[in-house]
């Protein structure tokens, strides 16, 4: 799991403007947001020749940043988790792998009662790096997918249990 | 029929002026020098005289000062005033200066005497934020790293503004130089104890005219504002200090949503105000000044250059940026004319109206031109040094 601390996030104000954030990507690429006060967001990727200017500039008005948010934000639902449990003592939560000899393969969610047998929650399934965040009772399980659950650690440790062993 | 010859002048002046707008928003300019070509071109000797609502437009011009300052007073909060005093203060120091004594230098050389080059100094020392703004976000450079520099100088010539207006009204209305000691000495005292209050109680004020429906807190602000104005004319702290103040101490808490609301009004008394100011000079005072003007054009271009490459050379910004914000800032406008406007008011030589009007015409106009242009200046600059670079490496292989 990728640490955001390690992302040089530099924050510098704007007077009469808002904000702006931005950082240089691990492949040297710069990129930033600006956050105006009425709420639209300009996004900025900087230019390679000269490093104070922008080379593109897309502006987007809130529901648009939003949508943007959400696809790029969405295989972070687990890094959230991980910062979740550590504001809540005694919260644990896994992500799951489900091998290709786990008795749930082929079942569903509702078939596993994973909640009423272990009292730990599934928050979200991840397959192929894509999230279903709180996946639906009728949501089938395919070998390879990983299941996030939250809940108390013996919890966890019995959903681990119960899906790969039966 | 006196109402029926009110309404149909007030009424072209101002469906001319909405012509005037789309034309400028067409050019991609700023419009403020359209009005101002406006007001000359109906003014008394103008191309097409018009017996002009004096009183009403007297009214809406003073107006148009008070709102044209309020709002810049709520693009900032003080704490963002302070923040880039603390972090800048050098370059602002440098800014008003390095523009403003040329100004100055001119004011004495014409024979507008010291109040008339006090005068001169602010016209030509103060960037117009408007303009400035606009380009910037026009031509995608909000993202650029020497825009806070450039926004961070605006701020800092906003604050020289709040020293600078009251120093000039005490001056101006006072008779002798004990009353206008004084009479600065109480100003400035105005504007500490107003600053102390705007970082301290600030929501107070905010919660008090922020009550009820957005109209209602729409006639509360731009009443307050209006009372407040009035109040600091009284005290010669200038009218224009005290909506300035006023808008720092609500910019913090009052939401967006009134400050949307107060645009409107904004534009429409600040083009009056602008309107106005073109009405009441005389076009035929232009040419005389033409040549000192564009002696100063020139002459503000270069000290705005040389302000905007040391800022963002503070900043660390390479010479493309430094060439950059030292472009953007070179528009002069609405300030320059509020500053001459006060100043003819209190009876300094008519010639410094006619010296503003043809300065602000050109600076506004010119200015976006240059800072457009210098992307290619600073991309060339890029190039020539990748060349010459390329040339000493295959000198010493």
């Amino acid at each position: 799991m990728e640490d955001t601390d390690l992302v040089d996030l530099e924050e510098t104000k704007l007077p009469g403007v808002g904000l702006r954030h931005d950082f240089t990507t691990a492949r040297g690429r710069r990129i930033g947001v600006i956050s105006t006060r009425g709420g639209e967001r300009e996004l900025l990727l900087y230019s390679q020749d000269d490093p104070d200017a922008c080379h593109a500039v897309v502006d987007l008005d809130p529901d648009e940043a939003e949508v943007l948010a959400e696809l790029l934000g969405q295989p972070r639902v687990i890094e959230r988790l991980a910062r979740l449990r550590e504001q809540i003592e005694g919260l644990a939560t896994e992500g799951i792998y489900l091998g290709d000899d786990s008795p749930y393969v082929g079942k569903t969610l509702a078939d596993a009662a994973i909640r009423s047998r272990t009292g730990a929650s599934v928050v979200a399934l991840v397959r192929n790096g894509e999230v279903t965040p709180s996946p639906a009772p009728s949501q089938e399980f395919r070998s390879g997918d990983k299941i996030v659950v939250v809940g108390t650690q013996e919890g966890v440790r019995a959903t681990a249990e119960l899906l790969n062993k039966g | 029929m006196h109402t029926a010859a009110l309404l149909i002048e007030l009424g072209a002046v101002i469906f001319g002026l909405g012509l005037v707008g789309r034309l400028a928003g067409r050019l991609g300019i700023s419009p403020v020098p359209l009005y101002l070509l406006a007001g000359l071109a109906f003014g008394a000797g103008g191309v097409i005289p018009l017996n002009a609502p004096e009183g009403f437009l007297d009214a809406a011009s003073e107006i148009g000062v008070v709102m044209l300052l309020l709002l810049l007073g709520l693009e900032y909060s003080a704490g963002d005033l302070l923040g880039n005093l603390r972090r800048q203060a050098p370059v602002g120091v440098l800014d008003l200066f390095l523009n403003g004594l040329p100004g100055a230098a001119f004011g004495l050389l014409l024979g507008f005497g010291p109040i008339g080059a006090l005068a001169m100094f602010g016209i030509t020392a103060v960037s117009s934020s408007g303009i400035v703004a606009k380009v910037l976000a026009d031509l995608g450079r909000l993202g650029n790293r020497e825009t806070p520099s450039i926004l961070g100088i605006l701020v800092l010539e906003d604050l020289g503004m709040a020293v600078y207006l009251p120093i000039l009204t005490a001056v101006l209305a006072a008779s002798g130089v004990w009353e206008a000691t004084g009479s600065v000495l109480i100003a400035l005292a105005c504007l500490a104890v107003a600053l102390v209050v705007a970082l301290r109680w600030g929501s107070v004020i905010s919660k008090f005219v922020s009550a009820g429906s957005s109209e209602v807190t729409l006639l509360r602000v731009l009443g307050l504002a209006l009372l407040v104005a009035g109040v600091a004319e009284q005290l010669h702290v200038s009218a224009a200090v005290g909506a300035f103040l006023l808008g720092i101490s609500l910019s913090s808490d009052l939401e967006e949503e009134t400050h949307h609301r107060l645009e409107p009004l904004r534009d429409l008394f600040a083009a009056v105000f602008f309107v106005s100011f073109g009405l009441s000079t005389d076009p035929s005072t232009l040419p005389p000044v033409l040549l000192p003007a564009l002696a100063l054009v020139v002459v503000g271009v270069a000290t705005k250059l040389i302000t905007g490459w040391f800022a963002a050379k503070r900043a660390g910004i390479a010479v493309p940026g430094r060439i950059r914000a030292g472009a953007a800032l070179i528009p002069r406008g609405e300030f320059s004319i509020v500053i001459a406007g006060l100043a003819t008011a209190a009876g300094v030589d008519p010639r410094l109206a006619a010296l503003a009007a043809a300065y602000v015409l050109v600076m506004a106009v010119l200015g976006p031109v240059l800072a457009r242009f210098a992307d290619p200046w600073g991309r060339a600059y890029v190039r020539w040094r990748r060349e010459r670079g390329a040339t000493t490496v295959r000198q010493r292989t």
